[in-house]
């Protein structure tokens, strides 16, 4: 199929430095609150938290310095893709580790 | 304007463009890659072939008198990873993808030529790290390297190995990244995704595989020499670390690789059997979603190699409801390669007597696969002779028969020359006979107990591994005979023209071989895959 | 606004397989993002042994990460952002027509590089020192005689992990930093230009991607928790 892009992609769309400002802005205080809530005691919350926090930082670089925001839906399937594989991973595994201690049958 | 037969005489071709080795080493021409992955691939199968005779030699007698258990120990290890990764995941990617992807989509050459080349290269490097291994001592791990004894006991050349395996991980990868971009951003005008060629979806699924699954063993081979040279001791079980853990990565790409494996080689079995049955592909969208669902369902099931290592049953549970489902969209293909074959006007011509071996051995040993994946009949026959007997079904069987369908149905058009008939249908039967010879005994020694990757066993499973090392000689024989013909038919042959079979897809409009460029215009696609109905007995011409 | 030595350099880059200038640079971007899923999935593998190990051995796991030093782990965070933003500023200069600002960015980047790279080497220096990397010397302290070390053995383990994952993470940093030296010296030979600049675009995803990691590494290793586990 012939590749003739007469919408803005990646290429043609100039992303204000402003936006960027913003986004490195955003970073840095989501550092400094990923070490705050890190000292909060918030039990089993505290790896929900500081993995929400990285997530929104990582989607932050992603979308916008790696300017996904602005590229093919194909790029954007391909990365919602290897996340669902890498999720894959780590789930199938867990599956092994966290029913380890279940009871099995004959009373074992 | 009309691309017909040119004059043979100094038309341009990729094999005469260019003169001298720098010409080869240095090429960026697909085709050109094509044929060194094939004269490397052709080695390394003879080197595990050389293996594996010798492992079947000392499996002739009882008593472990040929070798010792250590050699024994190497010997399997080599014959597996040999096999696994330096023949059967590059061999139709490799060779016959690379030269006819670009071919059947009208592209003048894959997104990436220089890393396409680098691919061949890393193929190589990899390739003589593992060679210097086996050599200066050999590897006795299994192909597996399961910890603790690849990390803490065994003393033979396991980094090296690891390293080697590591480093054609990356040739894979490249060539899978290569594919995936090439099929999305080089197809020629006109050819939609669902005119696309099957061989190239089957690729493209295999190739998706490739880039997610082998980064992960790539981790993990890198971490078992981090722990044999640094102590980083992330499988020890001293330190507590988990050998099961080792398993869990390790077999998260090995079993989306069997994919990896057999995709491509059922994507020669589309094109075979649509072009000797001169039919469409019947239920086109179902074979090429079902090469996607192999590939997504690939990466559920892989601790159905683990249900005996000791994860919880539960997981295991898991893992065997998912590896059922996986057999679904293999049967999807088999019964649609059946129902291309209905009705449609069959020649018997060497490819499509390997499609049929492929069709019939694949059945078996997918099947079997699924008797495996039952965890009670599993705990009794894993490790014994059934699994090896199910998976060389699959693999030789399957998809040394799809390379071989392959290598005959493209080289007219690789080499522009015709490779003599009777020989090779000899040499399919050879092949067929000698494979089942070989394996079907090893079902039942399997079910009897003997286990695997020992080098003694009790006298009563002698008769079946007589019958099992005889069939590997004439399975031997069926091997020798195509490396023989084919290179006479590079002297010899009748001149090929551009579509010997009257096959329609983009790769038969070109002249036999190809010229550097692939064609002379950009074709233009107006017709849907497979469309015999409307191709006349002659080729049809590439249009505007 | 290309200058003609940028027009003969884009079209010197033109490769004549691609129908279109067009098709060759999403064709390239394409690719390096393909390339980018695959270092997700390699990371992925040692994040698996980490979530694994984590679960298992969660008491180790926290008196190891509190011999991490936090102030020089967010330090280097905030380096890392830093130079993701001189990153992107330097391609967008690249994309309009600057090529001494572009040269300018990229060397500021290249600098908060080698910030990271100093800073990690200081930490590294540091808990080698105190035998805490792993093999026949690895020695655990927690440094608090008040609570001493409840689960040694397996806070190797989480040591181990943590010299593979930074280790890993630092060597992609100086590949990183080798490529925009790259694009330094090629950008100083006027070689990119707006109708030309897909190696500065996809060298910045590159880098991006190693900061990403970084985002994670970051709070999985360093802010387990701040309690005493024992």
């Amino acid at each position: 199929m012939a590749q003739q892009q007469q919408h803005e992609d990646e290429y043609t769309h100039v992303v204000p430095v402003s936006l960027y400002v913003g986004i490195w802005a955003a970073l840095m205080v989501g550092t400094l609150i990923t070490v705050l809530a890190s000292f909060a005691e918030l039990g089993i919350f505290n790896i929900v938290v500081a993995l929400l926090i990285a997530t929104i930082k990582g989607t932050l670089v992603v979308l916008f310095f790696m300017h996904l925001r602005y590229s093919p839906k194909l790029t954007m399937v391909a990365v919602i893709s290897s996340i669902f594989f890498l999720f894959i991973l780590f789930a199938l595994t867990m599956t092994d580790y966290l029913s380890r201690g279940w009871a099995t049958f004959a009373g074992r | 304007m009309a691309t017909a037969v040119q004059p043979v005489v100094e038309r341009e071709t990729y094999l005469n463009s260019d003169y001298g080795l720098k010409s080869w080493l240095l090429t960026k021409d697909h085709k050109r890659i094509a044929l060194l992955y094939l004269m490397s691939i052709t080695a390394m199968f003879w080197l595990g072939g050389f293996f594996a005779m010798l492992i079947r030699l000392e499996l002739l007698t009882p008593a472990g008198d040929l070798v010792s258990s250590d050699t024994y120990n190497k010997l399997f290890t080599m014959h597996g990873i040999t096999m696994v990764f330096f023949f059967l995941i590059p061999s139709v990617p490799a060779v016959i993808g690379n030269f006819v992807i670009p071919l059947m989509i009208g592209a003048k050459d894959l997104a990436f030529p220089r890393l396409n080349l680098l691919s061949w290269y890393l193929y190589m490097i990899g390739a003589c790290m593992a060679l210097y291994g086996f050599l200066f001592g050999g590897i006795d791990t299994g192909w597996t390297f399961y910890t603790p004894f690849s990390t803490s006991y065994s003393n033979t050349h396991v980094v090296t190995v690891a390293v080697g395996i590591f480093v054609v991980g990356f040739s894979s990868i490249f060539t899978g990244l290569n594919f995936i971009v090439t099929i999305h951003r080089m197809r020629a005008p006109g050819l939609t995704w669902s005119r696309l060629p099957l061989f190239c979806w089957s690729n493209y699924a295999a190739s998706l595989i490739m880039v997610l699954g082998t980064p992960v063993i790539a981790i993990t081979l890198l971490l078992v020499a981090f722990e044999r040279l640094f102590h980083i001791g992330v499988f020890n079980p001293a330190l507590g670390g988990d050998p099961l853990l080792f398993q869990h990565l390790f077999w998260f790409y090995s079993h989306p690789a069997v994919y990896i494996m057999i995709l491509p080689g059922m994507g020669v079995i589309s094109e075979v059997i649509t072009c000797y049955s001169r039919k469409r592909a019947f239920g086109y969208e179902f074979v090429a979603l079902a090469s996607i669902a192999i590939a997504v369902l690939g990466f559920l099931v892989w601790a159905h190699h683990m249900f005996v290592a000791g994860i919880s049953m539960y997981s295991a549970l898991v893992f065997s409801l998912l590896t059922y489902f996986v057999a679904i969209p293999s049967a999807v293909k088999v019964f649609n390669w059946t129902a291309t074959m209905y009705k449609g006007s069959v020649r018997y011509d060497t490819p499509m007597l390997y499609a049929w071996g492929f069709i019939g051995l694949f059945t078996l040993g997918g099947l079997t696969g699924v008797f495996l994946a039952s965890i009670g009949v599993d705990v009794h026959v894993t490790d014994t002779y059934f699994v090896v007997a199910h998976f060389h079904y699959v693999m030789v069987g399957g998809m040394v028969l799809a390379y071989l369908a392959g290598l005959h149905f493209w080289w007219p058009k690789i080499t522009g020359k015709m490779y003599p008939e009777p020989p090779a249908k000899l040499s399919a039967l050879l092949v067929f006979v000698g494979f089942n010879l070989t394996f079907f005994p090893q079902f039942i020694l399997g079910y009897m107990g003997m286990p695997r990757r020992y080098h003694a066993y009790p006298p009563e499973f002698q008769v079946l591994n007589v019958l099992s090392t005889a069939g590997a000689s004439v399975l031997a024989v069926g091997y020798v005979l195509p490396m023989i013909y084919f290179l006479w038919s590079l002297r010899y042959g009748k001149d090929a023209g551009p579509n010997p079979w009257h096959a329609v897809g983009l790769e038969w409009m070109t002249p036999s071989p190809p010229p550097t460029h692939n064609f002379d215009e950009t074709p233009v696609v107006t017709w849907e895959a497979y469309d015999y109905e409307h191709q006349p007995q002659e080729e049809i011409t590439v249009g505007h | 606004m290309a200058t003609s030595t940028e027009i003969q350099a884009a079209e010197r880059s033109f490769q004549h397989h691609f129908a279109s200038m067009e098709q060759q640079r999403d064709t390239a971007t394409f690719g390096m993002w393909m390339f980018l899923l695959t270092e997700i999935m390699f990371f992925g593998g040692l994040f698996c042994s980490y979530l694994v190990y984590r679960h298992t051995y969660y008491t180790a796991f926290v008196e190891g990460s509190q011999k991490m030093n936090i102030i020089l782990g967010a330090i280097n965070t905030a380096v890392l952002i830093c130079s993701s933003l001189s990153m992107a500023m330097g391609v967008r200069a690249a994309q309009m027509g600057k090529p001494k600002l572009m040269v300018i960015l990229l060397l500021i980047t290249i600098l908060f590089g080698f910030g990271f790279l100093g800073i990690k080497a200081v930490e590294y220096h540091e808990h080698w020192t105190n035998h805490e990397f792993p093999g026949p010397n690895f020695h655990f302290e927690t440094g608090d005689p008040a609570h001493p070390p409840t689960d040694p053995t397996h806070t190797e383990i989480y040591f181990g992990l943590y010299w593979a994952m930074t280790g890993l993470h630092a060597l992609h940093m100086v590949i990183g930093i080798g490529l925009v030296t790259w694009l330094v010296l090629a950008g100083m030979r006027g070689a990119y230009s707006p109708i030309y600049y897909s190696p500065v675009e996809n060298v910045g995803l590159y880098w991006h991607f190693v900061d990403l990691v970084w985002i994670y590494l970051f709070p999985l290793l360093y802010l387990i928790s701040h309690k005493h586990a024992g």
